[in-house]
């Protein structure tokens, strides 16, 4: 393209790009170790400013729910947030058998409720009044927030945790100075975890629910899409839980999950920040190391087959409309991973993607369209989506045939070489922008060592990116986005509400 | 717990580099050892004032080849004419869509995308804002475009048509979220419908937007004297002063664009209710005026703020979330902004069968501050969370940055962070208490519903009167369907 801007050169800056320079220098700056127990420990020195960041990675997600029992995963991840034996208790002992007695009386309460036939009401609301007393008389014992409040206390910055099909992750930020203090805290909460005010927390977890899902039109449709495109495959079920699972599962069912799950060998904790791994990495092992090891759980899980038959679900809701559609492709392992990367980036990344440029600025169909890899997860066979807002006076029937016209162009026609420059260019530096902190240095390089036992791949994705062909990309749109493949979701406007219903509380 | 007043003081305490740890292992949180931190000096970036009235901040960043920049410009959404309301929001994507007098949107698009970099343009209610990021090595090329998007953008007919379109869109879809509702009709009750920070765009006023009125508004605006430049990456700061001084120095000086004066009409308290009949969860918000950041006491109210609803061990999340199991999300505060008042706000989401009763919760809490005032404990914890985390505030050459900017735009005192720091210590219980009672009144909430009606606990009327708010978008002018789109400002 030929410039013609005003002769304002500010020459100084005539440097080539030499990123790769930077990446040399990650090797100095990281240490690896596997602890006896199998837990592995990543430090990358990072003396920017006296703080440290930390990610840990268990390997176990909602994925890994057992049957009847989802949104478990998730659970545990806020029962995490409880305490110890040692945090959030008055007098453990004590809190322990009173909390035995919440599980007996909840599990006879859950027996008369879920009887088939000759449950007794009269008996279930004794059986329910028995657990809840019993949950009150545990409570007397717990100091709630406990493990919070240090944290804050502390100076712990955006302390948090997320579960997701794949993954239950665990981050903050302190002050370097509470190095040991993190490790105390995050190791003690792996090693006695205390279901506390477990049924309160049941109730927040679905207030979730209702907030993510129920009373969210996208979130609705999000779930019924994935529901129907993954039968067989654990994707088939929703991270957050069924209600009537959230209204099920007891705390002996999530301390069973974290009993088989949280493993040392399902773990990868990484710290970024102003650390020095000579002290540091001894004060991680000594605590980490605590952590009693045990066999890893069984990860078998079921494959699903392929898709033989186009799939379609339909919301009729008051909002406004919106047409996602996902195709099935292999896990991040597969040796084409990268391409579909690439197939995202040209298809949504900025004005000059294809499904913008199509459908937004030339056919005026659109607000927005993109497509995107990753849905739900990205550990197991997932899917590759494309989605898009119409505007108003287009149905969202109406978007599926221009993606399916960009589509095909992906499956008939190279790429052009600009864009295959683009597409190469714009990963090294969404690479190099992605490590100007230390909680997304810690995540980027925690994932990529427990998803590829090194986290050197963060900086391989840039080489493998780099290898992918015009031909590659016409191979897998061909082999990936075929009609059978294909499960649609839409978001159609229906009428709006009743007069009546719409006026309720005011009276 | 005495070990934070030592804590405290370490923060930005003369040297102290070893860090011996203890080789015991701890088995009690309170035993775990905690040193000095390490010493501490933020870089602080160079400020440079042109003769032309331009400044600008120059923060070296070395550790990787990226060079950023944001120039922020005199002038918002507040200042547009209600009949074009939306106007701002079109000004901040066409100037950068809308290309330069050479080179189209589409162009620009083009030329940046091959290179990974962005030029953006955008807006807020107080100002506009050019930036970029780019990789060092394209710095030239890019600085070039922001240059002539700064000076000779062209707001292309077409781009601001796309714009309208999108907007359009965007109003339509504004009723599908129940928190988006919730967060801007409770902003109307506390500032008034009509105030520039609260009122929203519909089909009419930015149909009324013309590619004129773009213009008009960027000549009236970007000049030297209005702008701040701040930059960040791998550069040298002596060097590049050099350059912009040749680059910026001929601009010539405009006029000084002038703050609006603003009414603020919070609505009457009582009770608003917003039914949406495809929900489980109501969304509660109670509102009134809150406070300017450089009121003196915005120290204790944010000690209050920490104590009240700031994290896990505040009184809100105790009680609502953990407590009563009723809610998520959970929060509230005194809440301050630069240069207006800001909304003193409390927030949650609960199941549409609990809301009578949560409301009643959030009320017993603010009754709780009169009978049971936050505690020297609460004040203690709260402080050591700020002091703390301090940190964090500063803890990137780019967050440096950002904070000396926004002083400099306000006329803020550059050390205000450091003030900030000393001031959070003096705060007392009954300073606390004081800003409380001045900003916290239970009596003069304006409280907003929006969920499912028919299935609440009790009416709302329970409560008190209610007003029943309407949200129903009005009709795009003319006809129904193409409507804001066919009409293109010229």
């Amino acid at each position: 393209m030929k410039r013609r801007f005003p002769a304002i050169l500010i020459t100084v800056f005539a440097v080539t790009l030499a990123a790769a320079q930077d990446i040399a220098s990650f090797e100095k700056r990281i240490t690896l170790k596997k602890l006896d127990n199998g837990l592995t420990v990543l430090i990358c020195e990072r003396p920017e400013a006296p703080v440290f960041s930390f990610y840990t990675h268990v390997d176990a997600g909602s994925a890994q729910d057992p049957l009847g029992k989802t949104g478990l995963a998730h659970m545990f991840e806020h029962m995490a947030f409880k305490g110890t034996d040692k945090i959030g208790t008055k007098d453990y002992a004590a809190e322990k058998a009173a909390l035995a007695k919440v599980e007996t009386a909840y599990a006879a309460y859950l027996e008369e409720r879920d009887k088939r036939i000759g449950r007794d009401e009269q008996k279930l609301k004794q059986f329910e009044a028995a657990w809840q007393s019993a949950v009150k008389d545990a409570n007397q014992y717990v100091i709630p927030n406990q493990f919070d409040e240090i944290l804050e206390r502390n100076g712990g910055e955006n302390i948090n945790a997320s579960t997701n099909e794949d993954e239950t992750n665990y981050f903050y930020s302190l002050p370097e100075n509470r190095l040991e203090l993190w490790a105390y805290l995050d190791s003690e909460r792996f090693m006695h975890p205390v279901m506390r005010e477990f049924y309160k927390e049941r109730n927040v977890v679905i207030e979730e629910r209702r907030m993510r899902t129920d009373s969210n039109p996208i979130g609705r449709l999000l779930e019924q899409f994935t529901t129907a495109a993954f039968q067989a495959s654990q994707y088939h079920r929703p991270t957050i839980g069924w209600m009537s699972d959230l209204n099920s599962f007891s705390a002996t069912d999530a301390q069973k999950f974290f009993d088989e799950y949280y493993v040392p060998s399902n773990m990868v904790v990484t710290v970024v920040g102003d650390v020095k791994t000579a002290d540091a990495m001894p004060i991680i092992a000594k605590y980490f190391g605590r952590i009693p090891s045990h066999a890893k759980p069984d990860d078998r899980t079921t494959t699903e087959p392929p898709q033989n038959s186009e799939r379609r679900v339909v919301l009729r809701e008051q909002s406004q409309p919106l047409y996602l559609e996902g195709y099935h492709r292999p896990d991040y392992r597969s040796p084409d991973d990268a391409v579909y990367d690439a197939i995202a980036d040209l298809m949504s990344e900025g004005r000059t993607s294809r499904l913008y440029r199509a459908l937004v600025r030339d056919q005026k169909i659109a607000s927005y369209s993109a497509g995107f890899t990753g849905l739900p997860g990205n550990k197991y066979p997932h899917l590759f989506a494309f989605y898009a807002f119409p505007l108003p006076g287009h149905k969202p029937d109406d978007m599926a045939g221009p993606i399916h016209a960009e589509i095909d162009k992906l499956k008939k026609e190279d790429i052009s070489d600009d864009e295959l420059k683009m597409i190469r260019t714009r990963a090294k530096a969404d690479l190099i922008r992605g490590l100007d902190s230390n909680s997304g240095l810690a995540f980027q390089l925690g994932i990529n060592q427990a998803r590829y036992d090194d986290w050197r791949e963060l900086f391989r994705q840039v080489d493998r990116i780099d290898k992918i062909t015009k031909a590659d990309i016409r191979r897998v749109a061909n082999q990936t986005f075929t009609a059978n493949n294909r499960t649609v979701g839409i978001i159609e406007t229906a009428a709006p509400p009743s007069a009546e219903a719409s006026q309720g509380g005011a009276q | 717990m005495r070990r934070h007043a030592l804590i405290l003081t370490a923060l930005f305490a003369t040297a102290c580099l070893s860090t011996p740890h203890s080789a015991a292992q701890a088995t009690d949180w309170k035993q775990v050892p905690i040193p000095p931190l390490h010493v501490f000096h933020p870089q602080q970036p160079k400020r440079v004032e042109l003769p032309n009235g331009m400044v600008i901040f120059l923060q070296e960043d070395h550790e990787l080849p990226l060079i950023d920049g944001t120039a922020r410009i005199r002038g918002g959404s507040r200042s547009e004419p209600a009949s074009k309301t939306g106007m701002l929001d079109m000004y901040g994507e066409v100037w950068r869509t809308g290309g330069t007098k050479s080179q189209t949107g589409d162009q620009l698009d083009d030329f940046l995308e091959v290179r990974a970099a962005k030029v953006e343009t955008n807006n807020t209610a107080d100002s506009t804002t050019i930036s970029w990021s780019c990789l060092k090595g394209d710095l030239d090329d890019v600085f070039q475009v922001f240059i002539d998007l700064l000076r000779n953008p062209e707001f292309r007919a077409d781009k601001l048509e796309l714009a309208q379109r999108e907007m359009a869109d965007s109003i339509s879809r504004r009723n599908d979220d129940v928190g988006d509702i919730a967060g801007r009709e409770s902003l109307k009750l506390a500032y008034g419908k009509d105030n520039p920070y609260a009122r929203q765009a519909e089909y009419a006023t930015i149909a009324a937007v013309t590619r004129q009125d773009l213009l008009d508004w960027h000549h009236a605006h970007v000049y030297p004297n209005n702008v701040i430049l701040g930059m960040v990456g791998d550069f040298d700061a002596n060097v590049l002063e050099a350059k912009l001084r040749q680059v910026f120095g001929d601009w010539a000086k405009g006029p000084a664009a002038k703050a609006p004066v603003i009414q603020f009409t919070p609505a009457k308290p009582g009770y608003y209710l917003i039914p949406k009949s495809d929900v489980n969860q109501s969304n509660i918000r109670m509102v009134e005026l809150g406070i300017r950041r450089d009121n003196p006491d915005y120290f204790a109210a944010q000690v209050f703020n920490e104590a009240f609803g700031g994290g896990f061990a505040a009184r809100l999340v105790q009680s609502i979330r953990t407590a009563k199991g009723l809610a998520y999300s959970v929060g509230g505060g005194i809440g301050s902004a630069f240069d207006h008042v800001g909304v003193v706000r409390l927030a949650m989401g609960t199941k549409s069968g609990s809301t009578v009763e949560a409301i009643q919760g959030l009320y017993e809490e603010i009754d709780k501050l009169k009978t049971n005032p936050i505690s020297d404990d609460e004040i203690a914890r709260a402080k050591d969370s700020i002091l703390n985390s301090f940190i964090f505030n500063f803890d990137s050459p780019e967050k440096v940055l950002r904070e000396k900017m926004a002083y400099e735009f306000y006329g803020y005192p550059p050390d205000f962070l450091e003030r900030f720091r000393s001031a959070i210590e003096k705060v007392q219980k009954a300073d606390v208490e004081r800003v409380v009672t001045k900003y916290l009144h239970k009596d003069q909430l304006a409280v907003l519903v929006v969920g499912n009606t028919s299935e609440f606990d009790k009416p709302l009327s329970s409560l008190g009167a209610v007003t029943n708010v309407d949200i129903a978008i009005p009709p795009p002018p003319g006809e129904k369907e193409e409507a804001p789109a066919a009409t293109p400002g010229q």
